[in-house]
């Protein structure tokens, strides 16, 4: 499972994270801003990471919690 | 694959972030240089104090101001230059020069070649955004004929310089191409660019928006956009093999175009100095 962050201050909103997500976990808000829409479908690829010309986009891998 | 480092790792160990936000525009093709180039540093294991980053004037050169690393910030074109001067004094260093395509390719052209004719062994990032975007988007060396830029604005008609071709005819001994789109090559591209012992050039097709992109809509108008443009434009070296010159005109050849060994230049010359210590002539 992983934790998706988007650090607001940094964020310029220019769509690359939104538009390359293979999982389409963003959706853009109304500023234009991404939105973390469907964060159960991240697999931690990355990719929005790594793309992110603000490094503003931060993934951490969390450990599942069990289900009672 | 090889492993993607995490990007709160990154951030901890190579930032100072009460620098950032960046001052690029949105959808900039310099952070993912940034990535490609941190992440390759933290994959080799390299010694934070052993690298330099020496930065061209431009949107790229503020990269370095953000890190941790030590970096020089150069006069306009002059990095290669400084950089090798700076290999010559301490060549247990790794230097990693980043210049736009104005900076390399215009301004610091001759620097350039002399030190890939000269096979000194540093790194040179190229980002190639076709367009000079710090000063307010005049047409470069590598902007493609019938470009639209504020110094161009009826059409371009000059041939742009094939920066790869380029340095492989000055004697660059590593000559590669990547894409911000195709980040991890990027991040390999980088890897084997600054294993390579001698002069490794690896140009780097980036997008600026907004500079080239708002008048120039046929790549792609917004980042995102760009993006989309390099990944339906770029061809790997190894597919390009097999296409014939037609189908190849106005695409993006990436992978390593170069490489071969050849003697490094500080090595080279620190035999010449002790021979000189000798003394005598001969």
């Amino acid at each position: 499972m992983t934790e998706i962050s988007i650090q607001r201050k940094w964020c310029k909103s220019c769509g690359i994270c939104v538009e390359f997500c293979p999982k389409k976990v963003f959706t853009v808000g109304e500023l234009n801003e991404p939105i973390i829409s469907t964060p159960d479908a991240c697999t931690g690829c990355r990719l929005c990471e790594l793309r992110c010309p603000e490094f503003a986009v931060i993934i951490t891998e969390v450990e599942e919690r069990s289900h009672e | 694959m090889a492993k993607i480092i995490p990007q709160a790792t990154i951030l901890e160990k190579y930032f100072v972030t009460s620098t950032l936000p960046t001052q690029w525009c949105p959808g900039c093709g310099a952070g993912g240089i940034g990535h490609a180039v941190l992440q390759a540093i933290e994959r080799m294991q390299l010694d934070p104090k052993k690298v330099v980053l020496v930065s061209g004037i431009g949107c790229n050169g503020h990269f370095t101001r953000h890190l941790r690393l030590d970096d020089l910030h150069v006069l306009h074109g002059r990095a290669p230059a400084v950089a090798t001067g700076l290999k010559m004094a301490r060549p247990d260093l790794e230097i990693i020069v980043i210049q736009g395509d104005g900076d390399a390719a215009s301004i610091g052209g001759n620097h350039l070649i002399h030190a890939a004719r000269r096979n000194i062994g540093i790194t040179t990032i190229v980002s190639n955004n076709y367009i000079y975007g710090r000063t307010g988007g005049q047409y470069s060396p590598t902007t493609p004929k019938k470009s639209i830029s504020t110094s161009s604005p009826f059409g371009l008609e000059d041939p742009p310089f094939e920066l790869c071709n380029l340095m492989v005819g000055a004697g660059a001994t590593f000559v590669a191409r990547g894409t911000s789109y195709h980040i991890i090559q990027l991040i390999d591209l980088v890897e084997r660019a600054i294993k390579h012992p001698g002069f490794a050039f690896l140009e780097v097709i980036a997008p600026c928006p907004t500079s080239y992109g708002r008048k120039n809509p046929e790549t792609g108008i917004t980042g995102p956009q760009m993006l989309q443009w390099q990944k339906e434009n770029s061809v790997s070296i190894k597919k390009a093999a097999h296409m014939s010159e037609e189908s190849l005109r106005g695409k993006i050849v990436t992978g390593i175009l170069l490489d071969r060994i050849e003697p490094e230049y500080s090595a080279a010359y620190a035999k010449v100095r002790q021979r000189a210590q000798k003394g005598g002539l001969a």
